[in-house]
């Protein structure tokens, strides 16, 4: 690559030919603020907030999209630019309705500390959307058009991310807005036919600068729960969270902080905390046996993971003809959920109804999954509310827990045992891996169940089977594999975000076991993932899941002792069994 | 000589306003890499006072059509549109339905809502792809990706009828001028393409006996100029509107202005969106806020996504500075 020399500030700066002025700007430490830029979306230099001044140009440039130059001479501080960027800032400021005492963004805010840095006169104007709508998807997402700076964020990832199109434009000028496609429109009285619906994944949320669009919280119910001492407040963290919520207090991307979560949630006041891995290894046992029965039978080829409720809500919404192809294995979340409020609360002597079981998740769609009626087991709701990552780490700002200085705990038992297999899930590609290692065990040891397995007492033979499937890691679209198990031959495919999903949908018949994850790069770029997510960020998270995988001592969901005393256990209540384990799902469209 | 030295001989500029050379716009198309490539006629005319594009499609529509067929072989392009104002289209239709059978080329007719924005040369292309009519993000420009990310060639129709002329010897430096407001010859001319504002005022007997100032070069983004400054040529798309200043109030002037581009304002970009909805409300506003209705402006014309925010700026800067010092 061609370098050039430019000035930012009279500072000499040596970049690549074809950078940015931003992209120039930052990596020499040079800040330059910014609302509509987003690295996993093109640019759109709409907000204008970003720019900057270039010797013997008539305009302003904006640094996210016009390209460094040899001999260019940029201030990102002339009074010009000043003068332009802070009144952009301040209409922008007059678009959003700050609603600061509800808002989980409140303590990250780049509206208020751009307004703090650059002292921008925030009552000039008056706020021109105060009477605009609030969309809510499900329980899960909603767009708050009070809120909304129009920078388009939201579009670009339903649209061109994940390739949903459910949310469009409407409008002109200062009318325009975001609404979804189903909403009436001012001149007609039908409601337009459905062709498109949110599935949850809240990637419109997670590029959105501002917090328009949002998850629908339930810290506040969580508060609540907290405060009433008469319940058994137990928490359960996802397989993702410990890798990426360490940079909402300033620690490194991909640092490792699950011993902090716990303490953090203990410190919030729950009596117990459960690790999500756990419940991930029993999800991998009862979908490898799945796989296993299938692989032999022959039908319901191929079949796909169910884990994503995003990945759900779409195949029940918009491929109902393939729902038999899920399997029928609950999720992790509702897995651990279901069996601390049946196993654990009768080993404890706790009644399931005094137990508050609050999920922590990188995601949005796992609120809507939550209150899916048909996972209740026996009338009682395995979880009662499910929090984003973002809103964990707003309860912990909240309570001024220093989190950095956290003395790391281990989760409780036996619901905090996990197999480093259980750890991967949160990454592109995981879910297959872990099945696999399951599923390979299965089949060289020609058993159907993991708990028949261990009657037989054939778990020596388990160091046999392989551990690393690198065929399913790597953060390409899509990945596809055949592997050998027993002479037989596995088609395996692993889709990394929705949007890559109409190949793999196109070619079902190459296929017999394929993962989908439906936002980019698994768990660990959820929509309820901390802001920035880009795809830099994921990769540091997705590279710290598998260094806890490797570290771990036992690999194989089926070496998870805890997990198997409960499938254990499980298969002497015949009632509960199916509850707790599986489950169905219904046509939505 | 080939086509491309003629125009270039010619010295021919593109007649939608911005007077971009036509021998390096079609240099570029000509030169950029793609297996397909596309021309376009723009026939939008959305700018309010500029009628010549009309004008020359009902007069010499064949020639217009005959440099749109040039332009086509000239580039071996898959096909042409004549993306035609919706008002024209009713009148014209069928002539030029007529003029086009066998050749590649299709009407398109610019969708009703698509206003003033719709007649940029991006959005342009966004409209005849069905996408949102509203500028694109430039670079790439047209010229090496533009209908469906192929080069394409986006020229007025004046600049076609012009090539259609250059190619048959038959160009003489003439241009098509656009005379309206209180004047008593409203209209069309053809004359001379160096003529003063002056001159053009004059030779189409419409140089007014009370005081007046001009804007010229469009009705919504064209410069005004008071009565002693019309010795320059005419530039932009070529018209000039006359007020009398005994009818036209300071005022009611730049509010129809803002009423103008409120409603035109594509809603991309904070400086055009939300600048030209404070602006509207600090001129209506019962005291003036002057250093807010200046930052509004010199924001408008330094940070707009495109033309049209800062054009608006130019009509009102100018009307301040030339017509009305005192008022600042």
């Amino acid at each position: 690559m061609k370098k050039i020399k430019i000035k930012i500030n009279n500072q000499e700066i040596v970049c690549d030919q074809g950078t940015t002025i931003g992209h120039a700007a930052w990596a020499n430490g040079i800040e330059i603020p910014g609302l509509c830029f987003h690295p996993d979306l093109s640019v759109k230099a709409n907000c204008r907030v970003c720019v900057v001044e270039i010797k013997g140009c008539n305009k302003l440039a904006t640094s996210c999209s016009t390209k460094a130059e040899d001999g260019m001479e940029i201030s990102t501080e002339s009074e010009r630019v000043k003068r332009s960027r802070n009144l952009n800032l301040e209409m922008i400021f007059a678009e959003h309705v700050e609603k600061c005492p509800t808002c989980v963004w409140r303590l990250s805010c780049k509206l208020l500390e751009y307004a703090e840095k650059y002292k921008i006169p925030i009552t000039r104007f008056k706020d021109r959307k105060s009477k605009r709508k609030t969309y809510k998807f499900a329980n899960a997402v909603e767009i708050d058009g009070t809120q909304c700076i129009d920078c388009r964020n939201c579009l670009d990832a339903c649209s061109n991310l994940q390739k949903i199109n459910y949310l469009e434009l409407r409008g002109k000028g200062i009318n325009q807005e975001v609404v979804p496609t189903d909403e009436k429109s001012g001149f007609s009285f039908m409601r337009k036919r459905k062709d498109a619906d949110c599935i949850y994944c809240g990637q419109c949320a997670v590029h959105c600068p501002v917090g328009a669009a949002q998850e629908q919280t339930q810290y506040q119910l969580v508060e609540k729960a907290l405060a009433d001492k008469s319940k058994i407040m137990v928490a359960q963290f996802a397989p993702s969270i410990r890798v990426s919520i360490g940079e909402e207090f300033g620690l490194p991307q991909g640092k490792i902080v699950s011993g902090q979560v716990v303490a953090a949630l203990k410190q919030l006041g729950f009596n117990y905390v459960f690790d999500v891995n756990f419940g991930a290894d029993i999800t991998t046992m009862a979908e490898a046996e799945e796989l296993v029965e299938k692989l032999k039978s022959g039908s319901g080829l191929p079949m796909f993971t169910s884990c994503c409720p995003a990945w759900v809500k779409y195949i029940e919404f918009y491929r109902p003809d393939l729902i038999k192809n899920l399997t029928t294995a609950r999720s992790p979340q509702m897995h651990s959920a279901g069996i601390a409020k049946t196993y654990w609360a009768e080993k404890m002597g706790i009644k399931p109804k005094d137990i508050v079981m609050v999920s922590v998740m990188p995601c949005t769609a796992k609120k809507f999954e939550a209150a899916r009626a048909e996972l209740k087991i026996n009338g009682v709701w395995p979880i009662d509310y499910v929090i984003t990552t973002r809103e964990l780490a707003f309860l912990i700002k909240k309570n001024k827990i220093d989190f950095t200085k956290l003395k790391a705990m281990a989760a409780d038992n036996p619901l905090g045992e996990a197999s480093g297999a259980a750890a991967i899930y949160g990454a592109t590609g995981g879910v297959m891996e872990s099945a696999l290692r399951t599923a390979e065990y299965l089949i060289e040891t020609a058993q159907d169940s993991v708990c028949a397995s261990v009657k037989n007492k054939k778990m020596s033979k388990l160091c046999r089977g392989r551990v690393e499937f690198l065929e399913a890691r790597g953060l390409a679209g899509v990945k596809e594999a055949v592997l050998e198990m027993a002479g037989k031959k596995i088609r395996v495919a692993v889709v990394n975000g929705i949007g890559n999903i109409k190949p793999v949908l196109d070619n079902l018949e190459n296929y017999d076991y394929v993962e989908v994850m439906a936002c980019p790069d698994g768990c660990i770029g959820g929509g309820g993932q901390p802001i920035p997510t880009t795809a830099a960020i994921r990769k540091k998270r997705l590279e710290a899941l598998y260094k806890i995988d490797a570290k771990s001592k036992i690999r194989r969901a089926h070496e998870n002792q805890a997990a198997l005393a409960a499938m254990e256990w499980l298969e002497g209540k015949r009632k509960l069994k199916e509850p707790v384990l599986y489950t169905k799902y219904k046509k939505k469209s | 000589m080939d086509l491309l030295s003629k125009i270039k001989q010619a010295k021919l500029v593109g007649r939608g306003g911005a007077c971009f050379s036509v021998a390096k716009k079609w240099s570029a198309v000509k030169n950029a890499a793609g297996e397909k490539k596309y021309v376009v006629a723009n026939a939008a005319e959305g700018e309010p006072g500029v009628l010549k594009d009309g004008y020359i499609l009902e007069h010499h529509a064949d020639r217009v059509i005959d440099g749109m067929k040039l332009a086509i072989d000239f580039f071996k392009a898959e096909k042409g549109y004549l993306y035609l104002n919706h008002a024209y289209a009713k009148k014209l239709n069928k002539k030029l339905a007529l003029l086009i059978k066998g050749l590649p080329i299709e009407i398109f007719i610019k969708p009703i809502g698509a206003g003033y924005i719709g007649g940029e040369e991006s959005a342009v292309l966004n409209a005849i792809t069905g996408k949102r009519i509203e500028p694109r993000l430039k670079p790439p420009f047209p010229v090496t990706s533009g209908l469906w990310d192929s080069p394409t060639l986006v020229n007025n129709v004046e600049t076609f009828y012009n090539v259609s002329l250059v190619n048959s010897g038959e160009y003489k430096n003439n241009r098509f001028y656009t005379i309206t407001g209180d004047c008593p010859n409203e209209g069309v001319y053809e004359l001379p393409d160096n003529l003063t504002i002056a001159q053009v005022l004059k030779k189409t007997k419409n140089y007014p006996k009370f005081s007046f100032f001009v804007q010229v070069g469009g009705n919504a983004a064209g410069e005004v100029l008071n009565s002693k400054q019309l010795k320059c040529e005419v530039c932009g798309a070529a018209s000039v509107a006359v007020f009398s200043l005994a009818k036209n109030n300071f005022k009611t002037t730049v509010k129809n202005w803002l009423n103008f581009y409120s409603n035109e304002s594509c809603g991309q970009c904070t400086a055009c969106r939300e600048g030209v909805y404070r602006l509207r409300e600090a001129w209506l506003a019962e005291k003036t806020d002057w250093p807010l209705v200046n930052e509004l402006l010199d924001n408008l014309s330094d940070a707009s996504f495109c033309a049209l925010g800062s054009g608006l700026t130019i009509p009102i800067k100018s009307l301040i500075s030339n017509v009305y010092p005192q008022k600042k």
